[in-house]
């Protein structure tokens, strides 16, 4: 084979990790835009919550230290002690499933049967008040993120292939393991709503918000899962990420390579989440790939955008969404 | 007592369409346009002019531009900022190319150019809705940003790929770079922005806003009643664009003098003016006055008051800025989801009845 | 404690400035919010500990008090005009925006207004030329200078001659990331080594692309004009596809702890440009932690102390300090105007003599400051990074760079500005 497609097919293969990292962000948006109609603007800034919040656990950092200095003129940053990276997950999941309460009670249930925009305007609000919240409660330093996840050039691939082409591909472990936690988050969400009792609720709320209510299905309840279930993915998505570049606030920028996504694969599905996240992925690496020598690099910011703008003027709700029935 | 139609009594069908139908809210038009032309210049300080009322006028011109687009026409856009550094670019490669021509017909044309490039990224607004278009409009925003860093004519070529503002004048006062008095540049905003809000108000209430508002209600039904989607559509975002273009030619020439694209119209500056369009008041000229008024001035005085008032660091001053303003927008939107708008016109009614509310 | 402090800063500042003021008001434009926050910490942190250290040793520049502002810009440039309109009629003495964006905006209006700009490091390069920019210092080195010091230390390093080798340039797609292109494709045909330009978009998250055609072209050397976050993904992805980290050379804003700490072991060996001595092993750090330290004074929460970029803060803070000086030498008297410390600053000149008595020996190259160069010297340095000890550490001594080149370049583009704002250059 010539090397130029051993190139394109190496850049294909980083586009389908780099596509699951994606996802991982995406599916948190398709989770609640499905079970409430919301677009969570928040999504972004709730997985630099988590990473800074399990940032803060693992290091034993005091919360609000800087605050706290500046009022009373204390000196004290941690707590002096660490703590193992599994039990700061765990204590991270509650913080996220006390976030999704608290966003339920003050928030949510105030706004019940708005429009869409005042929904999604509301999670901006929210988005801009977790921001503040998170850099006044961990500081807004850069922390290194370590859950003990391996990173660098996959050995293993690069036997392989060489073995293959005689030209070993570079893929990160780090996205290799994306791909493993990815599908064991889809598959975990599948089995949950498909066979546990909540799950089956979450569905029908999905399915009609009104007929849900009448068999006696607590919405409240149910969005507090749906946040709730969407902060931990959230955590995924920031301990990905976060592993991958340090948290700092461009953690929460991440929320806008998943709109493409997103956009791709339809708001409402949890495949089509993947499978546009691959897409988009490979569509942006092979694109650099072939016209980085034209136009220039730089192009992975509106390429996926432009990618979802094309596709959409053929399906307007998407590649997997829900079809758009409109009556007068 | 004072706030109610009753006994002003119309006899033309001009005055019974005015815009403002009750005479106290003629006279507070009145009297605003009179603080803001003779009361405001002589008070002005530098300070105030740059940091508060130029950037609010501006921010009042997009915010109006959105407005059309989404509140009337019920077309969610992200790409403000960047059709903003379309305004901008145009600004600055109109008045090099022509040193002569006139800066306000320059802002004009940047305008129009704006224009033609907004229907073009409207085109898929045919085909697209929601928040489906909302993010058709991203992708104008991260091309037009790469387009201007990318390639050097854009900048001149200049080594730094910023644009800088030459000296202009308008009638013999210079208007843009240092040497221009925050009076002038005061003036050039008013003016600007007094003639945008009142175009836009007398299209929004005309035939051409009425087919905007008919699809944004609903757009098959809209059709069936003879309304024409593509001209409503690609109208609505030509007239956005052009607000949104001026107010980009605007704060490039006078209020910053000196921009990069992905630093001035970055992604940021598009959702803070679609935040002053929901703040304000989604189809509402004067909620894009206070939406604007609300996050420009709002984060300023939070400053004044934080920083210079209680002496906090900065930094946590900052922080908590950015908390206090995502818990009032969420405040607002509990307290009246339509925007401040909605709550003027709630006190407008309890206004009507008063003094005797039964 | 610290907030009763300021607290009483700020009321005694209202008090004293509608009399004559009797301080030196040395306002600060710091970002310790916002995406990029991680580098205006420690920069903020360091000018303002050597401030304090100033007022608290010596009580001051010539008996008079410093007081010190502070306004938060977030590194956004209409933050920073509002923060700039706010300090312009407090007679400023010396505005460091810290920011290009914002320095762009600031250039035409310190010049109508009289106030002194130093961007050290960063900024309008041909601001250099002094009879230009009358207002706008920005010695001690520019990013032209970094290219060019960068390309001499590998010259260096290979004998003097860089012909047939390959260089990635992986820059910031931005104003700033562009800055050293003109610089390095001129010097690649003068050397005859091959230059390949490869953007990264804001902020700069995945770069798996960028770094796999790196990986393609085997690259020599690989320099960066990173910022934020895009400079520890750089390093993350270099140490991923095993780029030998001491052939990966970092201009100095890709040069900070925050940079290679996320990084984690794979970061060790990765080198970057410094205009100014890094680490703690300079006496004036025992001040600081007698003075400031050990009296609560520090800044922010204290934890940046000798970072790389606390010591860029640190430096540039003396560099102001040592300018009021001369001015105040110069004008005779303490209480100078922002107009004597522009004099002030043209007459700066940094001794290796005057460096040891400050307590930071070597820790600049030696320079002046002359109305026709505003550019000090341009050498720099270049340190490395050691994953074990978590330090930076300096590899070479003062590597000078090309200055009759850049002058040449930096001359053309003053005229251009000159030009096309009606400039006569000429000294005040």
């Amino acid at each position: 084979m010539s090397d130029n497609v051993l190139f394109a097919l190496e850049a294909a293969a980083n586009g389908l990790t780099v596509g699951i990292m994606y996802s991982l962000v995406a599916l948190g948006f398709v989770l609640i835009f499905k079970a409430s109609g919301i677009f969570n603007f928040a999504q972004g800034v709730l997985a630099l919550f988590a990473a800074l919040t399990l940032v803060g656990f693992q290091t034993g950092q005091v919360p609000f230290s800087h605050l706290i200095n500046a009022i009373f003129g204390t000196n004290i940053h941690d707590f002096g002690f660490t703590m193992p990276a599994v039990l700061a997950i765990i204590l991270t999941v509650l913080v996220m499933i006390l976030i999704a309460i608290l966003v339920e009670r003050l928030v949510l249930k105030h706004l019940v049967n708005q429009e869409p925009i005042i929904l999604f305007m509301a999670t901006i609000g929210l988005a801009y008040f977790l921001e503040g919240l998170g850099d006044i409660m961990w500081g807004a330093e850069v922390k290194r993120l370590d859950v003990g996840i391996p990173q660098g050039m996959s050995p293993w691939v690069d036997e392989v292939t060489y073995n293959l082409f005689g030209y070993g591909f570079y893929l990160d472990e780090l996205s290799l393991w994306a791909l493993g936690i990815a599908a064991v988050l889809v598959t975990a969400l599948v089995i949950f709503s498909q066979y546990t009792k909540q799950g089956r609720a979450l569905r029908a709320v999905a399915d009609d918000h009104q007929a849900a209510l009448s068999v006696g299905i607590s919405l409240r309840f149910i969005w507090v899962l749906t946040w709730s279930i969407a902060g931990i993915v959230a955590l995924v998505a920031g301990i990905m990420w976060g592993s991958k570049s340090g948290v700092q606030f461009s953690l929460s920028l991440i929320a806008l390579k998943a709109l493409p996504v997103l956009i791709l694969g339809g708001f409402t599905s949890i495949p089509g989440a993947i499978v546009g996240g691959l897409l988009i992925g490979v569509g942006e690496k092979l694109f650099d790939f072939f016209m980085q020598p034209i136009i220039g690099g730089a192009t992975e910011n509106w390429f996926a955008y432009m990618l979802a703008l094309v596709f959409l003027l053929f399906r307007p709700q998407g590649l997997f969404g829900e079809r758009i029935i409109e009556r007068v | 007592m004072l706030y109610r139609e009753a006994g002003d009594f119309k006899t033309s069908y001009a005055s019974d369409n005015q815009t403002f139908p009750i005479r106290f809210d003629r006279t507070a038009y009145w009297a605003v346009m009179a603080v803001a032309f003779l009361l405001v210049p002589m008070v002005l300080t530098d300070y105030w002019a740059n940091s508060i009322v130029i950037p609010f006028l501006i921010y009042v011109i997009a915010a109006l531009g959105l407005n059309i687009l989404i509140g009337y026409t019920g077309l969610l856009s992200l790409g403000t900022a960047a059709f903003m550094a379309v305004g901008a670019y145009s600004t600055f490669k109109l008045t090099t190319a022509f040193p002569e021509m006139p800066i306000y017909i320059v802002f004009i044309l940047s305008g129009l150019v704006t224009s033609a490039v907004g229907v073009l990224f409207g085109l898929p607004s045919l085909k697209i809705k929601g928040f489906y278009l909302a993010v058709a409009t991203l992708a104008a925003q991260f091309f037009l940003i790469w387009l201007f860093t990318r390639y050097g004519w854009f900048f001149n070529y200049s080594s730094t790929g910023q644009i800088s503002m030459p000296e202009r004048t308008m009638f013999g006062v210079v208007i843009t770079g240092a040497s221009a008095s925050s009076t002038a540049v005061y003036f050039t905003c008013l003016i600007f922005t007094v003639a945008m809000a009142w175009l836009a108000r007398n299209l929004t209430r005309g035939t051409l806003g009425r087919t905007w508002m008919a699809i944004r209600d609903m757009d098959i039904a809209a059709e069936i009643i003879g309304v024409n989607p593509l001209i409503a559509k690609l109208s609505s975002f030509a007239v956005s664009s052009f607000f949104v273009g001026v107010a980009g030619a605007l704060t490039f020439a006078v209020y910053l003098g000196a921009v990069e694209a992905g630093e001035a119209f970055g992604i940021n500056k598009s959702f803070l003016v679609l935040f002053m369009v929901i703040i304000g008041g989604l189809g509402s000229i004067l909620g894009s006055f206070l939406g604007a008024a609300f996050l420009v001035v709002l984060p300023v005085l939070l400053k004044l008051l934080l920083v210079d008032g209680l002496g906090w660091p900065s930094d946590l001053a900052r922080h908590l800025e950015i908390m206090i303003i995502g818990a009032l927008i969420i405040i607002v939107l509990i307290a009246e989801p339509h925007g401040m708008a909605a709550l003027w016109r709630t006190v407008k009614e309890k206004l009507r009845l008063w003094p005797f509310p039964h | 404690m610290k907030m009763t402090k300021i607290a009483a800063l700020v009321a005694a500042a209202a008090i004293a400035t509608p009399v004559v003021a009797q301080d030196l008001h040395f306002p600060m434009l710091n970002y310790r919010t916002g995406p990029f926050a991680p580098g205006g910490i420690p920069f903020a942190d360091g000018y303002q500990d050597y401030l304090t250290l100033i007022n608290e040793r010596d009580g001051g520049i010539g008996g008079l008090p410093i007081r010190t502002t502070e306004c938060e810009t977030a590194y956004n440039t209409e933050r920073g005009v509002e923060c700039y309109e706010s300090i312009r009629g407090d007679s400023p003495l010396i505005v460091q925006p810290l920011s290009t964006g914002i320095t762009y905006q600031l250039i035409p209006r310190v010049t109508e207004d009289g106030v002194p700009l130093h961007t050290m490091g960063y900024g309008r390069t041909s601001a250099m030329e002094g009879e230009t920019f009358p207002w706008v210092f920005n010695y001690p080195a520019n990013y032209w200078d970094g290219a060019s010091v960068a390309i001499n230390y590998l010259l260096d390093q290979n004998d003097d001659s860089l012909e047939g080798k390959k260089i990635v340039l992986i820059y910031h797609n931005s104003a700033y990331g562009r800055e050293p292109i003109p610089t390095l494709q001129n010097l690649s045909e003068r050397y005859g080594f091959e230059l390949v330009e490869i953007p990264v978009d804001s902020p700069g998250q995945e770069q798996s692309s960028q770094w796999l055609q790196i990986r393609r072209e085997r690259p020599d050397y690989v320099i960066m004009w990173g910022w934020g976050v895009m400079n520890a993904v750089a390093i993350q992805e270099a140490a991923n596809i095993r780029f030998p980290m001491e052939n990966f050379i970092g201009i100095w804003w890709s040069g900070s702890e925050n940079d290679v700490v996320p990084v984690g072991a794979g970061a060790d060996g990765y080198t970057a440009l410094t205009f100014h001595g890094v680490g703690t092993d300079y006496p004036v750090y025992d001040d600081i932690q007698t003075y400031v330290v050990d009296r609560g004074l520090a800044a922010g929460n204290g934890d940046q102390i000798g970072s790389a970029v606390y010591s860029r803060g640190l430096y540039a803070a003396m560099l102001a300090v040592e300018a009021a000086r001369t001015a105040q030498e110069l004008a005779g008297h303490a209480q100078i105007t922002p107009a004597e410390m522009r004099a002030g600053m043209e007459a700066l000149s940094i001794s290796e003599e005057r460096l040891a008595e400050l307590g930071l020996p070597n820790f600049s190259a030696p320079f002046d400051v002359s109305c026709q160069n505003h550019g000090g010297s341009g050498a720099a340095m270049i340190q490395q990074w050691d994953a074990d000890t978590q330090t930076w550490s300096l590899i070479t001594d003062w590597i000078d760079s090309d200055r009759e080149l850049i002058g040449e370049l930096a001359t053309a583009d003053a005229a251009a500005y000159a030009a096309e704002n009606n400039i006569t250059p000429g000294c005040l």
